[in-house]
């Protein structure tokens, strides 16, 4: 079947956005539960039990990230290119963090030395903190643009170097973002500690869930009023026609305030991301509050997606924003690949995807039940 | 373009990939094991199996956590560091890697955990069930990355758009079946099941050494001889097919690989060893075997196999020709509508990136001069010597191997193998061969591709991105540093297991444990009690 260059766009900027919240619900989850690890697990064996919640699909579910890097390499080259090389050492902080995941996991339990353990007790930290942070960062200068242009044979080239870039891409809208994304993926993680573990961690996790839902609420709605008031949006003028081959120099765009919000007039539907966003989040504090876990993950899940969805359609049609030469920005229409290479990468989707879904479920159900300290002691030859 | 920033830029990658197929390989083919020896528990219902598969997949886990570690850093690399790429190829080259992670990763991965954790949770068959899917999944990467890496070596199913400055996709059939990928992809698997054989064999070797857990060892010791016979055939009958497929379609590699300066008369001979000299172009102390050359790189005794110094030529002309399409290249992204600079364009098109070529030494590239020219043609020959020597320790690595498996396998056949102290030690001693023949494999694969990021597409100084040279430096000290710290744990923990062994399990059943009071030293296994 051949589906229309302009719509396969249109639906690929649907498809990352699903990869990516696909990413924030599995590893988030797992990111967010490394977050809480040195503080919800007091003795050995507490935290063992709060590893082996996560232990047999955190990898699993970081090939979400894996999978939306390769997603956006063959869909978006062009984004591929500039954003990771433009984000450079952001990139490398999150790298080095995330290398201490897949050990922390495996080797943590292979030693009994209290100091190697709680040595890698802190690396499952970094590993979850770090990335949770820079990822929000990252949306959060994407929502501000970045200082990027290319140049006649689309090579592209940053302000001054990435060294002393990086302090700039810590400024306070970024961090808020930050925050945000931080305080929701360790909400979210909570929720599937207090699902998977009996009382004292289900207990003591509560309070941590209602800290990180109120953090992640009020930072959204603070992040709403700053977008509307503080930074400026991007709008484009002209551009050629949406089934053209992509070229990102022929466009003319503009700096606006405000014009981050044009689409929720303008389609009002869209206003629903938002919301979801709130009442999901305000919806896990309570649930978890009411020790209802199970609904209070799937709506924790259902708030994340709505922020992250929230993001992504403030910014629609663009996806970085330039703002040293805002016509040069990447955006849906110019930053893809060819119509061919998004229809088989469609298809590809189309058919594993949902076999994908089928044996994760199938993988999580096998492993259900409340992990136990017994457990632990019993298996701990075995157990993480 | 800043020499050392490219330079940097290259043994950023060259590091951090080689780090990560040290980890690879042996993914590759331990997971086979496993499910081989876990595929007799189910079947026989004998617990040293079970036990088996669970001891060496405690070390595999070890192994697996840094594959996964490195591998990350491969994902996001191409555009953090090699972005000019990415924008130009990616839309040929990311769709392999997305899929990989879709179909491949999402297999492994999802499965691995259950692996660890899944024996108390899940039915004899549904773990096997497990361990079967995972190894499918990490083999199924290896095709997947292949299909993408065999594109750079011989980038079929693919053309250049002036309008979007880069390559598209025309057949993802031809990327997929690019013969290219199919030899890669064989004898690379291969090399990984050799690698996990020999693994098995030398660590078993050395429980036979030490007359310990003697049941257990020779088990292990049978099965990796039988698998690792079948791979080490195989590694060196495709590896074979490897080269007979550069004398298709990277001439230039083979040229280099046998530092071939001359066209010979056809059949070649096949230079054994010798004393490359790129400056004079001769090779010193050759000693020839008649027709090998011929024979393997064309199959026949009367085609030619072309030498460096033709090639060089040939390559000049190219160089020109990529000229005319620069320039014409130039015109039409200035927005020229001319249907003849069109019809020029397209018709040097396929020499545009020998054109490229020539960026190094003049910006503008039309203006070269002559010496330019012969500049760039000379940088088409990769360096000789590294190359025919790392081959030819690779080959010789690999009859290495096929001679001590050979032997295994023989004397399990006769039932003698713990009284062959010389080949168990030999065994022990060559467990790092086929870690530094995979090394040496891609070694030969990629700097024999060099001056090409992408085959005669895309030079490599091109390729990068547009970063500083203290960035660079800045990351290539973290990657080696993290990696050699991380390393070193591994190879700590890899040797405490080892030393262990089956007593790692706690099962009590096995060298150096107590069994516990009341409870029966060997189950229905005929073990061996603890000495
Ligand atoms: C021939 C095999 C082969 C080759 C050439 C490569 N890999 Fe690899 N990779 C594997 C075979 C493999 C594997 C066997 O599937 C691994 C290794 C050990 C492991 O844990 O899985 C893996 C792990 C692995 C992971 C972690 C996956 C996970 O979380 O399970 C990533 C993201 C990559 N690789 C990416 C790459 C990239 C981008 C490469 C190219 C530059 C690359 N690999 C070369
Ligand atoms: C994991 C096994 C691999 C190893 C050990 C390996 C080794 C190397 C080495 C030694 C170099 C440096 C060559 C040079 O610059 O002189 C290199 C470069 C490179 N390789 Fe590989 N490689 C591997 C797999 C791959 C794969 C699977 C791909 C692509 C899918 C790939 C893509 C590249 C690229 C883009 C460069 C940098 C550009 C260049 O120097 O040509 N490599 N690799
Ligand atoms: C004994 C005969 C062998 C022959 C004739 C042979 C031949 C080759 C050739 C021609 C290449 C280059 C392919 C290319 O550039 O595209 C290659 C690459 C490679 N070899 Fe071998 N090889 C042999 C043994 C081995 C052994 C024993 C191992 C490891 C256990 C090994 C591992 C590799 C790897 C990992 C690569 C890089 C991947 C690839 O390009 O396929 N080889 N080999």
């Amino acid at each position: 079947m051949i589906i229309d260059y302009e719509i396969l766009k249109f639906i690929w900027w649907v498809l990352v956005g699903a990869l990516l919240i696909g990413f924030a619900v599995t590893d988030g989850m797992d990111m967010g539960v490394g977050n809480l690890l040195p503080f919800i697990g007091r003795t050995d064996d507490e935290r063992r039990v709060i590893i082996n919640t996560v232990g047999p699909h955190w990898d699993g579910n970081q090939v979400w990230l894996i999978t939306a890097g390769g997603a956006i390499f063959a869909a978006w080259p062009a984004v591929y290119a500039a954003a990771f090389s433009g984000f450079y050492m952001a990139m490398l902080l999150v790298l080095f963090a995330l290398f201490f995941r897949p050990v922390g996991f495996d080797y943590r339990s292979k030693i009994a030395d209290p100091r190697w353990r709680r040595a890698w007790d802190w690396g499952l930290f970094a590993g979850g903190a770090i990335p949770s942070l820079i990822f929000g960062v990252a949306f959060g200068n994407l929502l501000q643009g970045v200082p990027f242009h290319l140049d006649e044979f689309l090579r592209a080239h940053y302000e001054g170097s990435l060294l002393t870039a990086l302090l700039p891409l810590l400024n306070p809208f970024a961090l808020l973002a930050g925050v945000i994304s931080f305080a929701m993926l360790t909400m979210h993680g909570g929720v599937w500690l207090q699902l998977r573990t009996n009382a004292p961690i289900a207990r003591r996790v509560k309070g941590a869930i209602l800290l990180m839902g109120a953090v992640a609420a009020a930072g959204f709605a603070l992040a709403g009023v700053w977008v509307a008031y503080g930074i400026e949006g991007y709008r484009v003028v002209a551009q050629p026609a949406l089934d053209a081959l992509p070229n990102p120099l022929a466009k003319t765009v503009v700096k606006e305030a405000g014009a981050w919000l044009a689409i929720y007039s303008q389609v009002p539907v869209s206003m629903l991301a938002p919301v979801a966003g709130f009442a999901g989040i305000l919806l896990t504090m309570l649930l978890s509050r009411m020790d209802r876990p199970g609904w209070a993950f799937v709506t924790s899940g259902l708030g994340m997606s709505g922020v992250v969805a929230t993001a992504g359609l403030s910014m629609f049609p663009f996806v970085m924003p330039s703002s040293t030469h805002p016509d040069a920005s990447l955006t849906v229409w110019d930053a893809p690949s060819s119509h061919l290479t998004l229809a088989v990468m469609f298809w590809a989707v189309v058919i594993f995807l949902p076999i994908v879904l089928s044996y994760t479920v199938w993988c999580y159900s096998r492993m259900w039940g409340k992990v136990t300290e017994e457990e632990i002691r019993v298996r701990s030859h075995s157990a993480y | 373009m800043d020499q050392l920033f490219i330079d940097l830029s290259r043994w950023q990658f060259a590091a951090t990939a080689m780090y990560h197929f040290i980890f690879v390989p042996l993914t590759l083919g331990i997971s086979w094991i496993l499910f081989i020896m876990e595929s007799v528990y189910v079947m026989t219902g004998n617990e040293i199996y079970r036990d088996m598969t669970k001891f060496w997949g405690k070390l595999f886990g070890i192994n697996f956590a840094l594959g996964v570690t490195t591998g990350l850093t491969m994902e996001f690399e191409f555009g953090t560091n090699w972005a000019y790429y990415s924008h130009y190829v990616g839309d040929v080259f990311g769709a392999p890697l997305a899929i990989e992670g879709l179909m491949a990763f999402f297999l492994e991965s999802t499965f691995i955990g259950l692996f660890f954790l899944g024996w108390e949770k899940l039915s004899k068959r549904q773990h096997l069930a497990v361990t079967f899917f995972t190894a499918l999944g990490s083999n199924l990467s290896a095709l997947w990355i292949l299909v993408a890496n065999g594109w750079m070596q011989n980038p079929v199913g693919s053309e250049f758009y002036a309008e979007t400055m880069r390559m598209e996709m025309t057949s993802f059939a031809e990327v997929l079946f690019n013969p290219v990928a199919q030899v890669k992809f064989v004898h690379t698997v291969s090399a990984g099941y050799v690698t996990a054989s020999m693994f098995v064999l030398a660590i078993s070797s050395w429980y036979l050494l030490k007359g310990r857990d003697l049941g257990f060892a020779k088990r292990s010791f049978a099965i990796a001889a039988g698998f690792g016979l079948a791979s080490a055939l195989s590694v060196i009958v495709l590896g074979d097919e490897s080269g007979y497929e550069l004398g298709d379609v990277q001439k230039t590699k083979l040229a280099a690989i046998e530092a071939e300066y001359e066209t010979l008369p056809a059949p070649a001979p096949f230079t054994l060893v010798g004393l490359p000299d790129d400056e004079t172009m001769t090779t010193g102390y050759a000693v020839k075997i008649p027709w090998l050359l011929g024979l393997i790189a064309t199959r026949s005794t009367d085609e030619e196999v072309a030498g460096i110094k033709e090639l060089m030529a040939e390559h000049e002309t190219r160089i020109r020709s990529g000229m005319v399409a620069y320039d014409n290249l130039q015109k039409l992204r200035q927005g020229s509508t001319d249907p003849e600079v069109r019809a020029a364009f397209e018709t040097h098109k396929r020499d545009l990136g020998y054109g490229l070529l020539l960026k190094r030494y003049t910006p503008e590239v039309v203006d070269a001069t002559d010496e330019q020219v012969a500049l760039a043609a000379k940088d088409t020959i990769p360096a000789v010597a590294p190359l025919f020597w790392t081959f030819r320790v690779m080959v010789a690595f690999g009859f290495w191997m096929l001679f001590l498996i050979g032997a295994a396998f023989w004397f399990t056949l006769r039932r003698t193998v713990e009284r062959q102290r010389w080949l168990l030690k030999a065994l022990l001693w060559s467990l790092p061969v086929p870690w530094l023949a995979c090394e040496m494999g891609w070694f030969v694969a990629e700097y024999g591709r060099q001056p090409w990021a992408i085959g005669e597409v895309l030079p490599t100084f091109l390729a990068t991105s547009s970063l500083t040279a203290g960035e660079l430096v800045f990351s290539l000290v973290g990657f080696v540093g993290f990696y050699t710290f991380l390393l070193v744990i591994e190879i700590y923990l890899m040797t405490k297991y080892a030393r262990l062994g089956p007593a790692s399990l706690g099962t009590g059943r096995y060298h150096g444990e107590v069994p516990p009071a009341g409870r029966p030293a060997t189950t229905d296994a005929p073990l061996v009690p603890a000495e």
